[in-house]
């Protein structure tokens, strides 16, 4: 789902590179008020996770290839925003050094990889999990929707982008300039991609990790409250001001 | 207060599980086709029979070091191939994990 420089048009990439400045400066703040530093180190770990993830790249019949991209992990475990600062990571890297996405297309990968899957991924999660307990294999279901739902609505998001430039960006006698297949190619293919293949990839590591974590340290899980309510520690002391 | 003795244990136990995945990352060599959308000119001037003006212009805008997860001049066999994407995956980690961590550790001032 890596948008390479050239697929997409000026309009298209300036608007995403739009779209992403709030987002990212948001997410930015959301992690310094909402994180502790002792989550520094999983922050570093998801967006190292989300990279060599993306590194398994899984063949589908006819040709083409795609992969996983795990953010909707780190989205339910570290909460969508901190996923955000992860994949934009991951995708910043995999863009200048090793010419995966384009940099043009920066804004657009951040935004379908980046911001679609942890955002429709946490909120199914969400969505479906309710109050279970934790440890719940409703939960862990719940992840692994989260997961799949996530990159297909990611995939049909990056098709759309695709198949508008033809609309969006010809020359005067109609010849497209940039991404030549219009909507109705581009966004069917990259959901019988996904849907079909890779999004089982996302789904089975989404559910996989989640219950690891949720099994043996719950108190990583950015939203999770414990059953007993927490008492206050009085060793401390009057909270300091 | 909630404890955290178990989240360093969790924590070495899942750089493990990376360790394993940065060492079965060959297996993402075996799909050699092209990602949907992510064609080179060469490939689009076959499908549609031209290539696109503006892509064009716009593509190769960026030269990578290490440009498709592989080292410069390296063969298109999947042996020739693997020791580039071994190199790849751990600097990519390395690297990316060390953005994310230094990112975090600007921005997060919370101890509690």
């Amino acid at each position: 789902m890596h948008i390479p420089d050239g697929y997409l048009g000026p309009t298209t990439f300036i608007v995403m590179y739009l779209i992403m400045i709030p987002i990212w400066l948001y997410a930015g703040y959301w992690v310094q008020k909402s994180l502790r530093s002792r989550q520094v180190p999983y922050l570093a770990l998801g967006a190292a996770f989300s990279f060599v993830i993306m590194m398994f790249n899984v063949p589908v019949p006819g040709g083409s290839s795609g992969h996983a991209v795990g953010s909707a992990l780190v989205g339910i475990v570290l909460g969508p925003w901190a996923a955000v600062v992860t994949t934009s990571c991951a995708l910043l890297i995999q863009c200048l050094i090793f010419g995966d996405g384009g940099v043009t297309a920066f804004g657009a990968n951040c935004f379908n990889m980046g911001t679609v899957i942890p955002f429709v991924g946490y909120y199914t999660y969400k969505l479906i999990s309710g109050k279970s307990e934790i440890t719940s294999n409703l939960r862990i279901a719940a992840a692994g929707i989260g997961g799949y739902l996530g990159l297909a609505v990611a995939s049909g998001v990056a098709g759309f982008e695709m198949g508008i430039q033809p609309i969006l960006e010809h020359t005067a006698s109609g010849t497209p300039l940039y991404m030549p297949y219009g909507l109705n190619v581009t966004v069917p293919a990259m959901l019988i991609d996904h849907m079909g293949f890779f999004c089982w990839v996302e789904l089975i590591i989404t559910a996989l990790g989640f219950a690891y974590i949720a099994k043996n340290s719950p108190e990583v899980i950015f939203d999770y409250k414990p059953d007993t309510a927490k008492k206050p520690d009085v060793s401390k002391g009057v909270p300091a001001l | 207060m909630m404890s955290f003795k178990n989240m360093d244990k969790t924590f070495r136990v899942l750089i493990y599980a990376m360790i394993a995945l940065v060492i079965l990352v060959p297996i993402g060599l075996i799909a050699t086709g092209t990602a949907y959308g992510e064609w080179g000119p060469d490939e689009l001037q076959q499908a549609v029979g031209y290539v696109p003006a503006g892509l064009q212009q716009l593509n190769g805008l960026w030269s990578a070091p290490l440009q498709d997860y592989g080292l410069p001049g390296q063969g298109d066999t999947l042996p020739e191939q693997t020791p580039g994407y071994y190199v790849s995956a751990i600097v990519g980690c390395v690297v990316v994990g060390g953005v994310a961590y230094l990112l975090g550790k600007t921005i997060i001032k919370r101890n509690d």
